[in-house]
């Protein structure tokens, strides 16, 4: 966390960009987005634009890595060379390799890989744009495209940060607020059984105060789990009028 | 190669965890007998050794003059690295950091940095040009569980003994070495949960069979600086916060530790 004083984050109540302390960011999730990929979906979360795509269950290689009993859950996380101000170079580096392997965890919780022995379940999260919480975003995204897969789960991983700013705890720290802020701590969660799957701080917090921010996150991921769930409802159902149902039953 | 724990002493262990037992005996809540050793590396900076029973974890600081980065031009630079070298344990090849190795490093590296336990703008030597470069080298040597706590405390140990070697640098503009300008401390205490029990300190075996990992690292106001939830399983909010409220109690007890065998008052 930066600490420079200068820069102001909260005025009047509000956050810079207006936002109330337990407000998030925009969201949108689309599901089924590219058509070579198992699954797929591109979620826009304030400025932050994510693809997931996620292929298999499919034959794991290489072939020691296979596991006898259960499909392996392989999250990429990767930040295109574009993605931010400053060109990031291409390739894995310390950051990406650590959020790929909490990411591949979290959600290998909610797939029921024991369906899938000797097979590799790969998830590829793209970063296209990144301001503050792709990781959150990321994970979010890639929990519709395994949905958008057909891979058998047992829910969807919801994830969001809070975080700390002028000794306030606020929700889902936009990219100022995340360079100067005082703590950030991303959460992934499963609403099915009020689970956390991902669970990261850094900064300054009191217990108090870790306590009201993972409240405020868990909160969040309510919200955000329906705007998963919106995301396959608009992708698979149809309007489905009447006669259609007859016909395609053969009833007369 | 993944090493496997036989069912029979598996199903031992979760028989004792579910009685609230600890195959070694110990209380949940207990780590095992910590050995330090301060300051044996010679050339290196700063040094200390931590065993935690038959864990065993080396961590030395080097420093070097180089530039900062631009947009800290007047902090010195902090690296933390480890290394799972296959001395330690059947189950480690050699090659670049893995991704375990790589999270060790990161954990260690973001309690130390957000506790701002080392005061980087008293490491600057020349605004925007020369600055210190601080490495963090953790190297274990025995790997018998918990590498997240000995390699946390080591680092700090190892800071808290550290040198700054300005006598070696022409650039670094000073005659004599100084102590590194430590301003706060932090240390980590690492939970693991087997099914519903939740422990401090696990032993291989119980790490072999443990759903999740839970890093708490607190400063010594009793403040969080770092967390991180690690291994496949999860925790619900509830234990999340009974974990920091143990950890509280138990940094402490670590902290008077180091610091009384590191000859320092506290910070």
């Amino acid at each position: 966390m930066g600490s420079n004083k200068d820069i102001e984050l909260i005025k009047d109540g509000k956050r810079m960009d207006g936002r109330d302390f337990d407000e998030l960011r925009e969201i949108s999730i689309d599901a089924g987005v590219l058509k070579r990929a198992d699954g797929s979906a591109y979620l826009e979360w304030g400025k932050n634009k994510i693809m997931a795509a996620v292929y298999g269950p499919r034959e794991m290689h290489p072939r020691h890595a296979q596991e006898t009993t259960k499909a392996v859950v392989r999250a990429r996380y990767n930040m295109a060379a574009f993605s931010v101000p400053d060109r990031k170079r291409p390739g894995p580096d310390r950051r990406s390799i650590e959020i790929s392997k909490l990411v591949s965890e979290a959600l290998e919780k909610v797939v029921f890989t024991e369906k899938y022995p000797r097979s590799v379940i790969d998830v590829f999260i793209e970063v296209l744009q990144a301001s503050a919480g792709t990781r959150c975003g990321g994970l979010t995204a890639a929990s519709v495209a395994l949905a958008d897969a057909g891979i058998p789960m047992s829910d969807m991983v919801a994830s969001c940060a809070s975080g700390k700013i002028e000794g306030q705890v606020v929700l889902d720290l936009g990219k100022n607020e995340d360079n100067y802020g005082q703590a950030d701590v991303p959460i992934g969660y499963i609403p099915k059984s009020d689970d956390i799957c991902l669970l990261q701080m850094d900064g300054n917090l009191t217990e108090e105060e870790y306590e009201k921010a993972v409240e405020m996150a868990i909160d969040a991921c309510k919200d955000i789990h329906k705007i998963q769930r919106e995301a396959l409802k608009e992708r698979y159902s149809t309007d489905i009028q009447e006669g259609e149902i007859k016909e395609a039953v053969g009833v007369k | 190669m993944k090493e496997t724990l036989s069912k029979i002493t598996k199903d031992y262990l979760y028989r004792l965890t579910k009685e609230g037992k600890r195959v070694d005996g110990r209380d949940r809540y207990e780590y095992r007998d910590m050995e330090v050793d301060i300051g044996l590396i010679e050339p290196a900076e700063g040094s200390a050794r931590v065993k935690l029973g038959e864990t065993d974890v080396i961590v030395g600081i080097k420093m070097d003059v180089g530039e900062p980065y631009p947009d800290t031009p007047d902090s010195g630079v902090l690296t933390t690295a480890a290394e799972l070298i296959p001395m330690a344990s059947p189950e480690y090849e050699s090659g670049p950091p893995g991704e375990d190795a790589t999270e060790l490093a990161r954990v260690v590296d973001r309690g130390i940095r957000e506790s701002e336990a080392v005061d980087t703008s008293k490491l600057c030597i020349e605004k925007g040009e020369k600055v210190w470069i601080m490495f963090i080298d953790i190297h274990v040597l025995d790997f018998d569980g918990n590498l997240f706590d000995a390699a946390g405390i080591g680092a700090m140990a190892a800071l808290l003994n550290a040198e700054v070697p300005a006598s070696d640098f022409e650039e670094a503009k000073k005659e004599e070495d100084y102590p590194l300008p430590i301003e706060h401390t932090v240390f980590p205490a690492t939970f693991t949960k087997i099914k519903n029990e939740i422990m401090l300190d696990s032993r291989l075996e119980e790490e072999r069979i443990a759903d999740a990992r839970l890093t708490v690292s607190l400063n010594e106001d009793n403040e969080i600086v770092a967390m991180q939830k690690g291994l496949r399983g999860v925790f619900d909010y509830k234990s999340t916060k009974e974990c920091v409220k143990k950890a509280k109690d138990i940094t402490s007890e670590t902290r008077e530790k180091i610091l009384s065998e590191c000859d320092r008052e506290n910070i």
